[in-house]
């Protein structure tokens, strides 16, 4: 009689992780169709929609920038604080343009990637190469230029239209004040003309050249250049000490709101060349989506079948066993949240297939046991003890593998090893636990001709 | 078992194999992609026709960019290869391949455009030999360790094949399953210009990971038969080798039919990006399992008989 409870236990068991395992696939599923019901554009998403598949550039299209930063003349021990500047500095400037999930890093020079200190730039969606160049080159040039003394020669040319026109460029000359020292910009609307105006805040080296500068030129002109043109110039009235200026220039909105962004992301700390560009359109990327999962769906078909003629009852466990696992694998894939390129598809398609390596060890051995006269109980439990060594051994080398590819390897190998590395584990728990509860379950099957039949493979020897 | 009884023709086959893959490799040569040598590859597809092949060579060619590959694809399209291209010279290329779209309606569509400069190809090239370099090192420990106990069990004494043997045959092994399908992809890229880029050092190192495995299992089961012989006296190797392939070459031939069926899927069906790097698994996966039937427990038969000769 205490055999009952025990079964009753099993049973029990092997339900809470049917359902857990329904639930995972759920989750999965139910979140893809509330990714997929919003508006192309809104990506504030709430609920289950906040937790889409990401995807890498390859198959979302995108671009993705290498760029070169030159570092020779920064003191070494700067080197790793300038290159963060530069990775906000260029992070500012594409957030700017309302690219969605860039991600911008930083690879430092080494022993095995060269000498050479590196930012990589990543962004899905754009596509035109040369906007995402443009975004992240363009470095707002502030400039304060005052009056050139009186007696400076002045060059002026008179157009074919009989004006004199006279080369702004001579009449000023340069300040020690420059963007550098800009400590924030924002945006403000004059209060009588209702036009937009950008409101200068200068940190402290800024304020006092901007006081000095002020004193020194008082009832005279002070240009503020912007990228080398003149964009306003006001007439001094009084010293200034509190290190604020504003430039009334006649902007749009638009164009003042621009300003302020670009003006607040500020100059690099380092310069940068582009090194390598690479840019994958989105009709690319969506046929290779739509071949991943097609790839996917037939691979676990076919496995799926390949067990169940191959091993009947056990097979059939194997591939309810299966189902756990790529709902697992999804879901991790959903919240870590994986970068999923084509080269992740392929590594978790793989893993699809070893996943139930551990299946066909452990009912192999089943076979050999039943066939020596055990009982299925018996075989069942010799099974999975004896299948074990086998299966770490064999299990241990594709994790080796994973885990130096996922160390060395630039972001598509990475996607790769991730997803070939969180299979082999989470296989591992699937097919040996999972199943194993599973089975336990069918042990009121008895030792009866169906069960053994049900219990034996396939192919007679 | 058949397989020791003619063990000198499967070996003999391997080392064939072995051969024609190193000589198609010096033969052929690597084909090596943009990934490690640097430079551009554009792929651009026309709305309604394609421009004239030889048209837009010469116009290529006028532009300077040194030499210009032009390869048709699919119904429309081209890709275009060249040295590294600056972002104006991308430009360039572009309004150079647009230029017969007079009336607007034959519009260029880029792809993908993939410039790599060459300081990022000799990067990835470093990377990806330290990588081959690391993975072989720890999948050598890696067996070395699994194999460290053999001998002790062996119940032979000192006629024992030696564990650090099994590690041994166990790599030779290995090096016959990585060189058959990269011998494989030099003729395929000979012939229908498959490249040598990341994925294919990734394809090799994967092959590396998954083909130990089936050796492995089979050594496994020779070390557990060698363990469970009581009688010392009466003991004959190649029996015993014999008996335990017997057992166990269904389930190594079953566990990788199930990652071949799921390589097969990802090349028939799969992402064309990936294709190359399906199909030379699946030649790793099929030569790895082929290898720890019909050449791993061979070797280690003949390297046992030629002990007891010494």
């Amino acid at each position: 009689m205490r055999e009952i409870p025990q079964t009753f236990k099993k049973i029990i068991l092997a339900l809470i992780i049917l359902i857990l395992g329904a639930w995972i696939g759920f989750f999965v599923f139910k979140s893809e169709i509330a990714y997929r019901k919003l508006a192309p554009n809104t990506k504030a998403s709430t609920g289950l929609a906040k937790f889409p598949f990401r995807l890498g550039l390859d198959l979302s299209g995108g671009s993705h920038l290498i760029y070169k930063a030159d570092v020779s003349l920064i003191p070494v021990n700067q080197v790793g604080d300038s290159m963060n500047a530069l990775r906000d500095v260029i992070e500012r400037r594409v957030n700017l343009f309302g690219v969605s999930e860039p991600i911008v890093q930083v690879q430092h020079g080494g022993l095995i990637s060269g000498g050479e200190e590196q930012l990589i730039v990543d962004l899905p969606g754009v596509t035109d190469v040369k906007q995402a160049i443009d975004m992240i080159g363009q470095t707002p040039l502030l400039e304060f230029k005052v009056e050139a003394p009186i007696g400076t020669s002045q060059n002026a040319t008179v157009g074919k239209d009989g004006q004199i026109s006279v080369d702004l460029s001579s009449q000023f000359v340069s300040t020690d004040l420059t963007g550098r020292y800009l400590q924030k910009a924002t945006l403000e609307f004059d209060t009588n003309t209702r036009e937009p105006k950008v409101s200068l805040q200068f940190n402290d080296t800024g304020t006092k050249l901007f006081a000095e500068i002020t004193k020194n030129n008082i009832g005279k002109i002070v240009a503020i250049y912007l990228d080398g043109a003149p964009v306003s110039t006001p007439v001094v009235r009084e010293e200034i000490p509190n290190g604020q200026a504003v430039i009334s220039g006649s902007f749009t909105p638009v164009e003042a709101k621009t300003l302020v962004g670009r003006l607040n992301s500020g100059a690099l700390p380092v310069p940068i060349t582009l090194l390598s560009t690479q840019t994958i359109g989105a009709i690319l990327g969506d046929s290779a989506v739509n071949a991943g999962v097609k790839a996917a769906i037939i691979g676990f078909l076919l496995v799926a079948l390949f067990l169940i003629l191959l091993y009947r009852l056990p097979g059939l466990i194997a591939t309810v066993s299966l189902c756990i696992f790529i709902s697992i694998i999804l879901a991790l894939f959903k919240l870590m949240p994986v970068t999923l390129t084509a080269a992740g598809i392929a590594g978790f398609i793989i893993s699809i297939g070893i996943a139930v390596d551990a299946n066909v060890l452990i009912f192999e051995r089943m076979k050999e046991e039943l066939r020596s006269g055990r009982s299925i109980a018996d075989a069942t439990s010799a099974g999975f003890s004896r299948a074990w060594l086998s299966i770490r051994d064999s299990n241990i080398s594709n994790f080796i593998t994973a885990i130096i590819l996922f160390w060395f390897g630039t972001s598509l190998i990475k996607g790769f090893a991730l997803t070939l590395g969180m299979g082999v584990i989470i296989s591992m728990f699937s097919a040996i636990i999972i199943t194993r509860i599973f089975l336990g379950v069918f042990s009121f099957i008895g030792e009866g001709k169906v069960a053994r039949f049900l219990f034996n493979s396939g192919i007679p020897k | 078992m058949f397989i020791i009884k003619y063990k000198k023709i499967f070996i003999s086959l391997s080392i064939v194999l072995v051969a024609l893959s190193f000589l198609s490799l010096f033969v052929f040569g690597l084909n090596i992609g943009i990934d490690f040598k640097g430079g551009a590859l554009t792929e651009v597809v026309y709305k309604t026709s394609r421009s004239n092949q030889a048209d837009l060579e010469k116009s290529l060619l006028a532009l300077d960019f040194g030499s210009v590959l032009l390869q048709p694809t699919e119904e429309l399209g081209y890709i275009i290869k060249s040295r590294a291209l600056t972002d104006p010279e991308h430009t360039l290329l572009l309004e150079t391949l647009s230029q017969n779209n007079q009336d607007n309606t034959n519009t260029l569509t880029e792809m993908s455009f993939n410039s790599i400069g060459p300081t990022v190809g000799q990067e990835l090239t470093r990377k990806a030999i330290f990588a081959v370099i690391l993975i072989s090192l720890a999948i050598i420990c890696f067996i070395a360790f699994t194999f460290r106990k053999v001998s002790h069990f062996s119940g032979l004494g000192r006629q024992a094949v030696a564990s650090w043997k099994y590690g041994f045959i166990a790599i030779i092994t290995l090096l016959h399953d990585v060189a058959i399908p990269v011998g494989l992809f030099v003729v395929l890229s000979h012939y229908y210009g498959a490249e040598l880029d990341t994925l294919f050092v990734v394809a090799v190192l994967t092959i590396l990971g998954l083909s130990v495995s089936d050796t492995i299992v089979i050594f496994d089961r020779i070390r557990e038969n060698l363990r469970n012989q009581n009688t010392i006296a009466k003991i004959n190797f190649e029996e015993i080798v014999g008996k335990s392939l017997e057992q166990s070459y269904l389930r190594s031939i079953c566990t990788s039919l199930t990652v071949i069926l799921v390589l097969l899927a990802l090349f028939f069906f799969g992402p064309v990006s990936t294709k190359y790097f399906a199909l030379m698994l699946t030649a790793g996966m099929f030569f790895g399992t082929y290898s720890s039937i019909f050449l791993a427990s061979p070797l280690l038969v003949l390297v046992e008989a030629w002990q007891k000769k010494k």
